[in-house]
């Protein structure tokens, strides 16, 4: 049937086709989960407060997200009169591209990855990188002083916290032998790396809150002394564009959680009756549960604690875990490609 | 067919936008010119085959030395019509200066030749693409041939980064700072608790 299909269109096109469909069998997924995040975020930290949180749109509050995405469509796009009105548009575009590209290389079972390629864990670094400059260009082009103080904490917190991740990355990296990411998810069958590399786990949820700017690390949209942060002048879509990235990149950190500590789409203890990408989506939501938790629990750092805690305990905790890892790697005769 | 079409995209987008960098009137929409810039020479690595320098360049150069240029060139106050007063005055010794460099550019350009050993090293057998990564490859050249200048260059950074740290570093009296030894040596005992009437104080 597909092949008949196949064959009315030239090669190149159906190719395209191909992809272009697979980009949205990914893409609409995580903009529905995406939006159940926010309601969840919602509900979860009601209980905690020992509130109802949403409730009235639809059964138990269901269509919250849909109402809310609704309302923000509607509004008004206020463009500031002394705002740089070509990096004022384009700053949301970037952070909710950004935080999507990241997905094309995310194994969601065995095979079932856009870009199954080599230097998969290098790619995602690159990507999250970028995500710094959605948030530095709309405190600059705002002309507003509170969204560039705003920007510029969040662009010293996201450089900082990315060099803990990537020596994170590197530990884990060694002891899979492999950049790529169904690869490192192959390594973990006889052992997830959690267990190993417990304290690089808690590092790096740590080190993931933040990385996407969360409580208790959400200084740059620090309500109490920032109003909002780098996003303050925004309204409608475009503000709409920078939450939407905001939480899609806290998914990615969730579902980068899950293949480098918890085993991706493996199932544990050999429950296999339930596919793999089932147990990829309940490993991302539990690390969802753990950012939700801890956004209702701890309060926020101050600015020179942050910095202290990601250079000076992070930093030196994951080189030093690093040395230690390739250490037992090569006693134990483990690292790949000794053998 | 489309890999050329690919290549002129990135090559023509990465020419253009150096372009833009030098000639752009506003600071930071060079360094964002440059940013483009940098992603298009990523994805001519990409075209290579080198997929490791290509991501790396992205990481290294947009991830990080980029955002140091946008943090530094965001905090100046550019004031272009004081920048373009001495333009005529200093026209004839840059124009010397850049007149000189152009020559010595095109007389080397003229005289280079490779030398014996780097032919040598052109005509080394490439790995198997199919069972060596990229990455692999990269790291087994850079940990056994080329060891000694890695670990130079490395230990060169090194040097510069303790030096700019030591220039620049001063502890200022009399400002208040957080000990964190202080406060975890604190015991119930140095801290004493009286009972305060309302409007008097202490």
């Amino acid at each position: 049937m597909l092949d008949l299909v196949a064959a009315q269109f030239p090669p190149l096109l159906w190719d395209l086709i191909v992809i272009v469909a697979k980009i949205i069998a990914i893409f609409l997924p995580v903009l529905i989960v995406m939006a159940y995040l926010v309601y969840a975020e919602r509900k979860i930290i009601g209980s905690m407060h020992l509130r109802k949180g949403p409730n009235v749109v639809g059964p138990l509050g269901l269509l919250q997200p849909f109402a809310d995405g609704i309302k923000l469509f509607f509004k008004e796009t206020v463009l500031p009169s002394s705002a740089n009105r070509g990096i004022y548009l384009l700053a949301p575009m970037i952070t909710f591209i950004v935080s999507l590209v990241v997905w094309a290389v995310i194994p969601f079972g065995d095979g079932m990855v856009l870009a199954d390629i080599n230097v998969g864990i290098l790619y995602v670094l690159a990507v999250s990188s970028m995500g710094v400059y959605g948030v530095v260009m709309a405190g600059w082009a705002s002309n507003s002083r509170y969204a560039f103080l705003g920007a510029l904490r969040s662009a010293a917190q996201m450089v900082s916290y990315e060099v803990s991740i990537g020596l994170i990355m590197v530990s884990v990296l060694l002891t899979a032998g492999s950049l790529n990411l169904s690869a490192i998810v192959r390594a973990q069958e006889g052992m997830w790396f959690v267990l190993p590399h417990l304290p690089l786990f808690v590092l790096f949820i740590a080190s993931g809150l933040a990385e996407t700017n969360r409580s208790p690390f959400d200084l740059p949209e620090c309500e109490s002394e920032l109003v909002a942060g780098y996003n303050v002048e925004y309204s409608s879509m475009p503000f709409a564009l920078f939450y939407l990235g905001e939480y899609i990149n806290m998914l990615v950190v969730g579902a980068m959680t899950s293949i480098l500590f918890l085993g991706g789409w493996l199932a544990p203890f050999g429950w296999t009756f339930l596919p793999g990408p089932v147990w990829f989506f309940a490993k991302v939501c539990l690390v969802m549960f753990i950012f939700i938790w801890v956004r209702a629990t701890f309060p926020r750092y101050r600015y020179d604690q942050l910095m202290r805690l990601g250079w000076k305990v992070f930093l030196p905790f994951s080189l030093i875990w690093v040395v230690l890892t390739a250490g037992t790697l090569t006693a134990l005769g483990q690292l790949p490609g000794q053998g | 067919m489309s890999t050329a079409l690919i290549f002129y995209l990135f090559a023509g987008l990465t020419v253009a936008s150096g372009a833009m960098v030098v000639s752009a009137r506003n600071p930071v929409h060079s360094v964002l010119w440059l940013i483009l810039c940098f992603f298009n020479t990523a994805g001519l690595f990409l075209l290579l085959g080198a997929e490791f320098l290509a991501m790396v360049l992205v990481i290294v150069y947009v991830g990080a030395v980029a955002v140091l240029f946008l943090f530094v060139v965001m905090m100046l106050d550019v004031n272009r019509a004081e920048l373009r007063a001495g333009f005529l005055h200093y026209l004839p010794l840059g124009g010397l200066v850049g007149a000189v460099l152009l020559g010595e550019l095109v007389a080397v350009a003229f005289a280079w030749s490779p030398s014996e050993s780097s032919e040598a090293l052109t005509r080394a057998p490439l790995p198997d693409p199919l069972k060596v990564t990229n990455t692999q490859a990269l790291g087994h050249l850079l940990y056994t041939d080329y060891v000694f200048l890695f670990q130079t260059a490395g230990l060169i950074l090194l040097v510069a980064m303790i030096g700019a740290i030591l220039l620049t570093h001063r502890r200022r009296s009399g400002v208040r700072r957080q000990s964190i030894a202080d406060q975890v040596e604190r015991t119930p005992r140095s801290v004493e608790l009286r009972k305060v009437q309302s409007g008097r104080g202490l």
